[in-house]
């Protein structure tokens, strides 16, 4: 069967196409042909209408996200910006690190398993390709009601699938989040982020650098994964009927990731390569493009080496594969045998494909005959992009006006009582160890605090003393009652999280999931959340270093929560002196910093007790943000302080009772004066942590926080509560013991996950 | 394929993917199915015919390598097209 | 004091494993699963991780790997071995241990700070512990799940080589909370907690996994 050539293509610019079928607008397939001169083969088409589509091109949040580069504060510490695999940033001692986050969040829904693993292994790749050994990934997650049917199917198979995955390629997962909201309910959000390390001078970029050079794909064996619309163009050139498989899901194989690990780390170390990129989205017709783009400006691929698992697949559709576990490297014609010789070491494949050019076109050939000739840029870089229109939801005004002060509050001691012990069993306050004790923590051996801490932190060696802490946050309602607070929230909840181990926050990473950007209010959700992240980075003088947008996360009209995913990082310079979050030694004194208002818009107390959501979110002060995170990483490195913990969902209440919880010991508290008791336990005011102060410490601790004017009062003692058992004890109000409160606390979760198991 | 060998847990071996398996079918209303006992099936191609002397050596195959004889029974024997 | 860690493909703790033997005072030398070489060492330690991708059973491929011929015949000589997790999966397909390791009987993997008891502290690796100490080390498994038939359970326990015994709850469905036992000659030891990531107490959840590497120090320098 004859492929469609270029020279067909030219003598048959007549021939209908089915770009409509590929996702192509009737203008993006004029505009094609423009920069062709011709009518675009059945492989370009493919290549065109697979890099133009959302997920590659980013054409609806193009011109949002450039906010990100426009507003970018001023920093020494950002090595690589946007526009590479992943942001790298320098801390210090000839140390850079590496991080993105990213989404799969729509693969995760179909096969839960494969979509959250396969999300976790091209992340890994991502990180791997800036020539960074990945050492920790963190999975903030989203699912519909605990209850729901669908929930207990995908659930249990995304953890099992990021559990499967990280733990074979041996990788630390130290954090992360599972949120529950109906909204995400057919929507289930699976972000996955990677950290990885090297040194400094072992940047690598992605440019096909070097006329040439070689362009070599290694790794897995290329098979129909994920190929889905593109199965259109195929059947038009095959009257061969074979047994071939077209399956839409990509499968993973984490054993082969790990091999590619070593393989291209070992790579790395002997100078083998020029330049490298993984194989994400949109494979073979990505790496290529991209790769071409930006090095000396053209490369020419023979497609019929690829080493394919069907050997019925066509061009068009080896080109769209998403086949797991390859990379594509550009290797110096002298040192092609050397780099053969790693792989075969490490029994990884590895094909020469072709090289690199200088004549501004990347140019394909099938068995021979020239598939593809574009110019490359015009593929990877210069697609549509769309203002798409934005407007305000005609229903925001009375949604922000909705206040929850007229709802029914708790205001006995026994209703106060009840209601902490029902907001620590409830779905988004519970505790997480059915999820997250299926993950491994421990390989790698640098891993220094994983959940439930507030950070994940990774020890960089076992020399410098350096660490690196990352957390991730978002708070869907409070972006659905003010997008661009929500987004500037998200980012202060996750800078204040880093900032709570003691880590110096330095950079940030996004995973933008909304709805469709078709429908004007979604789009103008998304507009908000960009604006509001990118004048909060500016603020806070941290960078986005670059991240992922995922539209589309809707069910007919109903959309997710908007959900702007923020990933902070931030290093320790002495990642001993970090700082848990547990209570550990009683007589220490607790104290809360911060201010408390009265702020119930979109807290978790409302959607428990009222399943209301309403009003403006608690107000975002960056500044004081600011200085909170000044106080706590000082006060971690001065050894002032031997546990921080934010407050968040949940407000006090629930960070008291994690804390007791965290070692099993107890407080005995009392709610400032003037402070409503049911204000003071369950609003979520941002800008605050509690602390527990050794008393030798007390005296420069509190000199610290009156010298930066920061609000700061007594709350209480660390209390093992003596004969009479562990408690959290609020003075004048109630006491729970600790073993009460464990109970409803952990009992959630496995109540509705965990599958009877045999007696033994 | 030319020699069929399937492994199964041993009677007495607990079988927890087997259980998850019962328990699945029965959320999906088989219940009548009373046990599952899952287990593997290797099809090989060789090299030769299959005549008693190929299955005794895939016999050793199956017992040093295909399967683990401390947890699980094995049996080998020729495909319906050999 | 030289002691070997193989890598095999899949390996993932070998690292950690080579970081735990010389906080203990040891010398690491990597070992290649592709060459039947030892490299002089004193002992052996097979880390965890998912040789293979734990491809047809745990261990069940790493166990034909060239260097195991040397691993088998030098054990068998009296040449102390650590099997950890998959380690312990290998040496019980080698059949240097008895008895096999099963998917958890939870069905999940499971990672935890585990508490276990010693019950033989005379072995090579674990003669810097006393009887009935109690340790935290973390687990960290799929597919850990201890089972033999009964005779081999009852040979176990009444010749003393049960090593180390899962308490305050069996995780997988352990028989017998069987957490590792030894060999006969007490030098190849098998278990699937993570000693090797009991170490530090900045990153692991104590320092009671030490125990493990100094012992064979202790015990090699005694014999020396």
């Amino acid at each position: 069967m004859s492929p469609d050539t270029v020279q067909r293509a030219a003598r048959t610019p007549d021939e209908p196409q089915p770009w409509a079928d590929l996702g192509l607008k009737e203008d993006e397939y004029a505009r094609i042909r423009e920069h062709l001169g011709r009518r675009p083969t059945s492989s370009e088409l493919a290549m065109y209408s697979v890099m133009w589509s959302e997920h590659c091109s980013y054409k609806s949040s193009k011109v949002h996200l450039r906010q990100f580069g426009e507003k970018a504060p001023q920093t020494d510490a950002l090595l690589v910006g946007i526009g590479e695999n992943a942001g790298v940033v320098d801390v210090g001692q000839g140390y850079a690190v590496t991080f993105k986050v990213e989404s799969h969040n729509h693969p995760s829904y179909v096969e839960p398993y494969q979509g959250a693993a396969t999300g976790v292994g091209g992340i890994v790749r991502d990180i791997l390709a800036m020539g960074a050994r990945p050492v920790a990934v963190l999975d903030p997650l989203r699912f519909g009601p605990l209850e729901a049917p669908d929930t207990l199917r995908v659930l249990p198979g995304v953890v099992a699938g990021i559990g499967g995955y990280g733990n074979c390629l041996g990788l630390p997962t130290v954090g992360g989040e599972v949120v529950f909201d109906p909204s995400y309910a057919g929507n289930p959000l699976v972000n996955a982020l990677c950290v990885g390390v090297m040194r400094r001078e072992d940047i690598q970029r992605s440019a096909a650098s070097g006329v040439g050079n070689l362009v070599v794909l290694y790794g897995a064996k290329t098979g129909g994964d994920g190929i889905g619309g593109v199965s259109v163009l195929a059947s038009e050139t095959f009257t061969d009927t074979g047994p071939t498989k077209r399956p839409s899901v990509q499968v993973g194989d984490p054993f082969t990731e790990k091999l590619l690990i070593e393989c291209t780390l070992e790579l790395y170390a002997a100078g083998l390569v020029v330049g490298i990129q993984d194989l994400g989205g949109a494979g073979l017709s990505c790496a290529t493009s991209e790769m071409a783009s930006a090095g000396t400006g053209g490369m020419r691929v023979e497609l019929d080496k690829v080493p394919l698992r069907d050997q019925t697949l066509a061009p068009e559709e080896i080109l769209m594969s998403e086949s797991q576990e390859r990379m594509m490297a550009v290797v110096e014609p002298a040192k092609i045998d050397a780099f053969l010789a790693v792989c075969a070491k490490w029994d990884v494949l590895a094909t020469v494909l072709g090289e690199v050019t200088d004549t501004g076109r990347l140019v394909i050939t099938w068995h021979g005959e020239t598939v593809v000739d574009v110019p490359p840029r015009t593929v990877a870089h210069e697609g549509p992009v769309y203002h798409r229109p934005y407007e305000r939801p005609s229903w925001q005004d009375s949604l922000q006006a909705d206040d929850p002060s007229r709802l029914a509050r708790p205001s006995t001691p026994d209703d106060l009582r009840a209601t902490v012990l029902r907001l620590a069993g409830s779905p988004n306050l519970a505790d997480r160890s059915w999820v997250t004790d299926q993950y491994d923590r421990f390989v790698l051996g640098n891993t220094v605090l994983a959940q439930p801490e507030d950070s994940g932190v990774v020890r960089l060696d076992e020399q410098s003393g350096l660490g690196v802490a990352v957390a991730t946050d978002c708070n869907g309602r409070f972006a659905k009652l003010d997008p661009y607070e929500g987004a500037r929230l998200a980012l202060a909840e996750s800078y204040r999280n880093v900032a709570t181990v003691g880590a110096r926050p330095l950079a940030v990473t996004n995973c933008l999931n909304f709805g469709s950007p078709e429908d004007p209010e979604i789009m103008w959700q998304f507009a908000e959340a960009v604006r509001g992240l990118a004048d909060g980075c500016l603020e806070l003088g941290v960078p986005v270093t670059g991240g992922n947008v995922s539209f589309y996360n809707q069910t007919g009209e109903t959309a997710i929560l908007p959900t702007p995913v923020v990933g902070v990082l931030g290093v320790l310079d002495d990642v001993a002196r970090r700082t848990p979050s547990g209570f550990r030694t009683p007589g220490q004194v607790i104290y809360l910093l911060g201010e408390t208002r009265d702020e119930l818009a979109g807290s978790e107390w409302a959607h428990v007790v009222h399943g209301h959501l309403g009003g403006l979110p608690p107000r975002c002060d960056l500044q004081a943000e600011r200085e909170l995170a000044d106080i706590l990483v000082n006060a971690s490195r001065d050894g002032l302080i031997d546990a921080a913990h934010d407050l968040s969902d949940g407000g006090l209440a629930q960070a008291l009772v994690e804390a007791c919880l965290r070692y099993g010991v107890g407080a005995r508290v009392w709610l400032p004066d003037g402070l409503d008791p049911f204000v003071g336990l369950f609003s979520e005011s941002q800008a605050r942590a509690v602390v527990a102060v050794p008393r030798s410490e007390e005296v420069r601790f509190t000199d610290m926080c009156t010298a930066r004017r920061f609000p700061h009062v007594r709350v209480g003692v660390v209390d093992d509560g003596g004969p009479d058992g562990a408690a959290l004890d609020v003075q004048g109000l109630f006491r729970i013991p600790l073993d009460e409160l464990r109970a409803v606390h952990e009992a959630t979760l496995p109540a509705s996950l965990a599958t009877p198991t045999t007696p033994r | 394929m030319s020699v069929v060998v399937e492994v199964m847990p041993k009677p007495e071996i607990l079988d927890p993917q087997g259980q998850a398996v019962l328990g699945a079918l029965h959320r999906l209303g088989f219940t009548e199915v009373t046990s599952v006992r899952q287990g593997k099936r290797f099809e090989l191609a060789v090299d030769g015919d299959v005549d008693e002397a190929m299955l005794m050596r895939l016999e050793e195959a199956a017992a040093t390598l295909l399967a683990n004889p401390v947890i699980e029974d094995h049996a080998v024997s020729a495909a319906p097209d050999a | 004091m030289r002691v070997g860690v193989v890598t095999f493909p899949g390996s993932l703790d070998d690292g950690d494993a080579a970081r735990a033997v010389r906080y203990a005072g040891g010398e690491a030398v990597g070992l290649w699963h592709g060459e039947d070489e030892l490299r002089g060492v004193d002992a052996v330690v097979l880390p965890g991780g998912f040789s293979y991708g734990d491809y047809l059973r745990c261990g069940a491929i790493a166990r034909f790997a060239p260097v195991m011929r040397s691993v088998v015949d030098r054990a068998r000589a009296g040449l102390p071995v650590l099997g950890i997790c998959n380690g312990f999966q290998i040496l019980a397909e080698a059949h240097l241990l008895p008895g096999a390791l099963i998917r958890n009987d939870v069905r999940t993997f499971v990672c935890r700070d585990q508490a276990l008891r010693v019950e033989n502290a005379t072995t090579a690796w674990t003669s810097d512990y006393e009887a009935g100490r109690r340790i935290v080390v973390p687990l960290k498994s799929g597919e850990g799940g201890y089972v033999a038939d009964q005779a081999t359970l009852d040979r176990l326990e009444g010749e003393g080589r049960v090593v180390v015994r899962y308490v305050d709850g069996n995780p997988n469905g352990s028989m017998r909370d069987i957490a590792g036992v030894c060999s006969e000659d007490g030098r190849v030891v098998g278990l699937m907690p993570h000693p090797e990531h009991a170490i530090d107490s900045l990153t692991g959840p104590g320092t009671d996994g030490l125990g493990f590497f100094t012992s064979l120090l202790t015990s090699m320098g005694a014999a020396a």
